[in-house]
């Protein structure tokens, strides 16, 4: 009981954290290189503990992340539920991906992610976003190995203080 | 506890990632990014929740906020010299700037008191907007955006910059009305310029026409003659263009020329027009000044409260003979007896000393 208590304040701590990765104001140069925190963190959770990840959390996580960036509600929201689908489909083969290979996979996910958003905003009407809306994806697969280190030491250092 | 409810929940069974989850979660989505995209709900939820959602943003900008402090606090020292300097130099530009506008407001005030002076002189005009206009065969009125407190009286000629317009006719307040020239009502003594021909413009209820009806048909009076004030009556001063002579005919009866003026004031174009201020009567002295300060040399019995109020006013009392009699009983009367004829010279001077106290200290 214990265990599983702290397990999910890592999970919620590890959200909140990427929460508010996303809001931190960055200088204008970096801003375009800042990678999709909550999908990153979303990905790692929905990869390691799927029990954890449901389409519905991360629907939920999306629209928190929504209100919280104040864009579109239901925009975070979309990208996010598509995220987990898909990661959850093909987690039994990402998992024993090499870290090279699942950090091309982050990146072919954020792509992804990046070409759902762009399409959201073509239904809006807003006008073709700039080249550095690109960037963020290549930031987000060269953040991903370290994110997925950190949290794996964290999560093991848990087991082992319990063990 | 949560996750004893997601361990069980059939959201991680085997359908967990079923496609038709997947259709419902983008349906709602994008039902919602469309409500929020028509009726902009994002909006108003950010507002309720902004309370709650105000200390997350303090929070995310926290590491930015440390970070600039860091740099303050170990900004370099030739960097803050520099900026230092930079700052001198702008506070000493602006300083002159400021001394420079400091002059320019004192010239303005002085060219503000040349023009109240000017306003003294005479001729004052005063400007006024127009507020509304009627312009109709019977009544031709203008309404004007100064009245009685702005010292509007009825009778006031109003000018614009190429003529006579018309007089004030009625006076409220704060708004006045004036009757034009060419009110079928108004009439105009007019003389015509070349000739010197003394006749009387009425107006014709249109607002381009002046009619000139008992023309002498011996007179010489042409289309070009221009017309002037007379300034008989004395409603409107002499030599102001009233207006030009279109054409001139012969009046149905033949015993009289009849002429058709044109107004030379911009009768409907005007916006701002000029209120001249009557005139001061030329005959007689100016009028009494309002007195202001000591007041004149008054009869006996004021005389030591003349003496009180400025020693200046002491002198001239004092040469006056009857004046110092009831000055002097005062002093007499506490100190010795003084000689009946040193009272005239002596007596303000005791009195001086102890009236001339006050003055002094308030200057």
């Amino acid at each position: 009981m214990n265990r599983h208590r702290a397990h999910f304040l890592l999970f919620l701590l590890s959200l909140i954290v990427a929460c508010l990765l996303q809001l931190m104001p960055l200088p204008d140069l970096l801003l375009p290189f800042r990678p999709y925190w909550l999908g990153l963190i979303l990905l790692y959770w929905a990869l390691e503990e799927p029990e954890r990840v449901g389409l519905g959390r991360a629907f939920l996580l999306g629209l928190v992340g929504d209100v919280l960036q104040g864009d579109l509600l239901g925009d975070q929201a979309l990208r996010l539920a598509a995220l987990a689908f898909i990661v959850l489909r093909f987690r039994s083969r990402l998992r024993f991906f090499p870290m090279w290979q699942q950090s091309l996979a982050v990146f072919a996910l954020l792509l992804n992610d990046r070409v759902l958003s762009l399409m959201e905003r073509a239904f809006t009407g807003a006008p073709m976003p700039p080249a550095s809306f690109w960037y963020a994806p290549v930031a987000g697969m060269l953040a991903w190995p370290w994110v997925f280190l950190l949290l794996d030491d964290l999560r093991a250092r848990l087991r082992v203080h319990e063990a | 506890m949560p996750l004893a409810r997601s361990d069980t929940s059939p959201l991680f069974g085997a359908g967990a990632t079923s496609t038709l989850r997947l259709v419902v979660y983008l349906a709602a989505g994008v039902a919602l990014m469309v409500a929020d995209y028509r009726g902009h709900y994002l909006a108003r939820v950010r507002q309720y929740v902004a309370v709650a959602v105000e200390p997350v943003y303090r929070i995310a900008a926290m590491p930015a906020d440390a970070a600039r402090t860091v740099r303050l606090a170990v900004a370099d020292r030739q960097a803050l010299t520099q900026e230092n300097q930079r700052l001198r130099e702008a506070l000493l530009l602006t300083q002159a700037r400021l001394n420079r506008l400091s002059a320019v407001a004192e010239q303005n005030t002085r060219l503000k008191e040349l023009l109240e002076v000017q306003h003294s002189l005479g001729l004052g005009v005063q400007l006024a907007k127009l507020i509304d206009i009627v312009l109709d065969p019977y009544r031709q009125r203008i309404t004007l955006d100064a009245g009685a407190r702005q010292g509007v009286v009825v009778g006031q000629a109003v000018l614009d910059a190429y003529g006579v317009m018309g007089q004030i006719s009625e006076v409220l307040p704060t708004t006045s009305t004036a009757i034009l020239i060419t009110d079928t009502a108004h009439a105009v003594p007019v003389v015509i310029e070349r000739t010197g021909l003394r006749t009387i413009a009425y107006g014709s209820g249109s607002s381009d026409r002046l009619d000139v009806p008992n023309i002498p048909v011996s007179a010489d009076v042409k289309a070009g003659d221009k017309l002037l004030t007379s300034g008989l009556g004395g409603s409107f001063p002499a030599g102001f263009p009233v207006g030009e002579i279109v054409s001139v005919a012969a009046d149905p009866s033949g015993m009289f020329a009849v002429a058709v003026a044109r107004p030379a004031a911009a009768l409907e174009r005007s916006g701002d027009v000029l209120l001249l201020r009557p005139l001061a009567d030329p005959v007689g002295p100016p009028a009494l000044k309002p007195q202001q300060g000591p007041p004149a040399p008054p009869p006996e019995e004021l005389a030591p409260a003349t003496a009180a109020t400025t020693p200046a006013a002491a002198s001239p009392a004092a040469a006056r003979p009857p004046v110092p009699a009831p000055a002097a009983p005062r002093p007499g009367d506490t100190g010795t007896a003084a000689p009946a004829a040193a009272a005239p010279v002596a007596a303000p001077r005791p009195a001086a000393p102890a009236t001339t106290a006050a003055p002094e200290q308030r200057r």
